[in-house]
């Protein structure tokens, strides 16, 4: 029973998941590629509103004792090249690895031939392990650090923060669309 | 004339019958995380079971020994735990949405693609296979992708995610409009 619960678990969670991004839109090429042009927010909207609350729920279930924090390394300069190449290769792509698994189900066969690109990404990348931790996963390594550990401002404030200028972001985004709408 | 006859045959684009808000999308995935760190104690990724099953891939391109050697595979070695099952739940479910509305389509070449580049199918074919390669080595160097770092590591405040946040907004807007700039 619990050998069943561990697949059919995060196989329930994977297809939640996958169920709320094609409803969200960002199964589509397009709306990723013109958030980048800045002509559809939908990617913004559905991370912005996905980061505020569920750090809200998470910040809530840690400080009763229900989860820890599972932060990554900062290992600031392999972080900032590999988000730049992220960046270069999603805009070209035009999916991100999650978003193009469910476009593959969706019936978009040039996400699958990307997918195998991901696939020949990932070797490169085992293959040039040795010398990128001998070179580039050590510098400026500060370990797993948070925003509030290093600021030294609360966890509260920074959502707070967050959640207002999220409000006020998306306020703005959405009356200027629906004065493009009218015109 | 014509216009109007148009505009009637014509159907509605896919994304357009969708008519979830992507706020509503956005809460969902937020609540999604709660019981992905409260009840599996593991954040919603993708790219590091991505990498586990690349390594099956890997096995007829450089050989079993070279795989079974390779330092960041054995680290990182295939198993199928949470996160590979997760992976296999995302086609499923958005498989279901696009059903369940009416989108599911083949696509070959995207629109915003087709516009800018022309219609060859071999060229958005060579563009999304060297994306691929670009994404998935980035998300493997800065350790994550827009779920594990994006939202997952978000919505902890960690200061990796917000890096990588950043720099990979900022460089996908650049790069964006390098490549769609007006003639």
């Amino acid at each position: 029973m619990t050998a069943m619960m561990t697949i059919l678990g995060p196989l329930g969670m994977g297809a939640a998941f996958g169920f709320l991004l094609q409803r969200g839109k960002v199964t589509n090429c397009n709306v990723i590629e013109n958030q980048f042009r800045l002509r559809d927010f939908t990617v913004l909207k559905v991370m912005g509103t996905a980061i505020v609350v569920g750090g809200l729920g998470v910040l809530l279930l840690v400080d009763t004792g229900n989860t820890k924090y599972y932060v990554k390394d900062a290992n600031m300069l392999a972080v900032a090249l590999g988000a730049a190449l992220f960046g270069i290769g999603m805009v070209v792509y035009g999916y991100c690895p999650g978003t193009a698994l469910g476009a593959i189900a969706t019936g978009s066969v040039h996400a699958l031939v990307g997918a195998l690109g991901m696939v020949a990404g990932a070797i490169l990348y085992a293959l040039s392990f040795d010398w990128l931790k001998a070179h580039v996963l050590n510098v400026w390594a500060l370990g797993k650090v948070r925003l509030p550990d290093v600021t030294h401002i609360p966890d509260i404030a920074w959502f707070a923060a967050l959640a207002v200028g999220a409000a006020l972001f998306f306020w703005w985004i959405e009356s200027a669309e629906a004065k493009q709408k009218r015109s | 004339m014509t216009t109007i006859t148009e505009s009637y045959v014509r159907p509605a684009p896919r994304t357009a019958r969708i008519d979830w808000s992507p706020y509503l999308v956005g809460a969902g995935i937020g609540l999604l995380s709660w019981i992905a760190f409260a009840v599996f104690g593991d954040p919603l990724g993708v790219t590091t079971a991505y990498s586990r099953v690349a390594s099956l891939f890997a096995v007829p391109v450089i050989g079993p020994e070279a795989v079974a050697q390779n330092s960041y595979w054995k680290s990182m070695p295939l198993k199928w735990d949470y996160g590979v099952w997760f992976l296999v739940g995302i086609p499923a479910g958005a498989f279901i949405a696009a059903v369940m509305s009416g989108t599911w389509r083949l696509e070959l070449v995207p629109e915003v693609w087709k516009e800018r580049f022309g219609p060859s199918i071999a060229k958005r074919f060579v563009g999304a296979f060297l994306g691929g390669i670009v994404i998935m080595y980035g998300a493997r160097l800065a350790g994550g992708c827009t779920s594990g770092h994006g939202i997952s590591g978000g919505l902890q405040l960690a200061v990796s995610s917000w890096l990588f946040l950043a720099v990979m907004f900022g460089t996908g807007l650049g790069i964006s409009a390098l490549l769609f700039r007006k003639p």
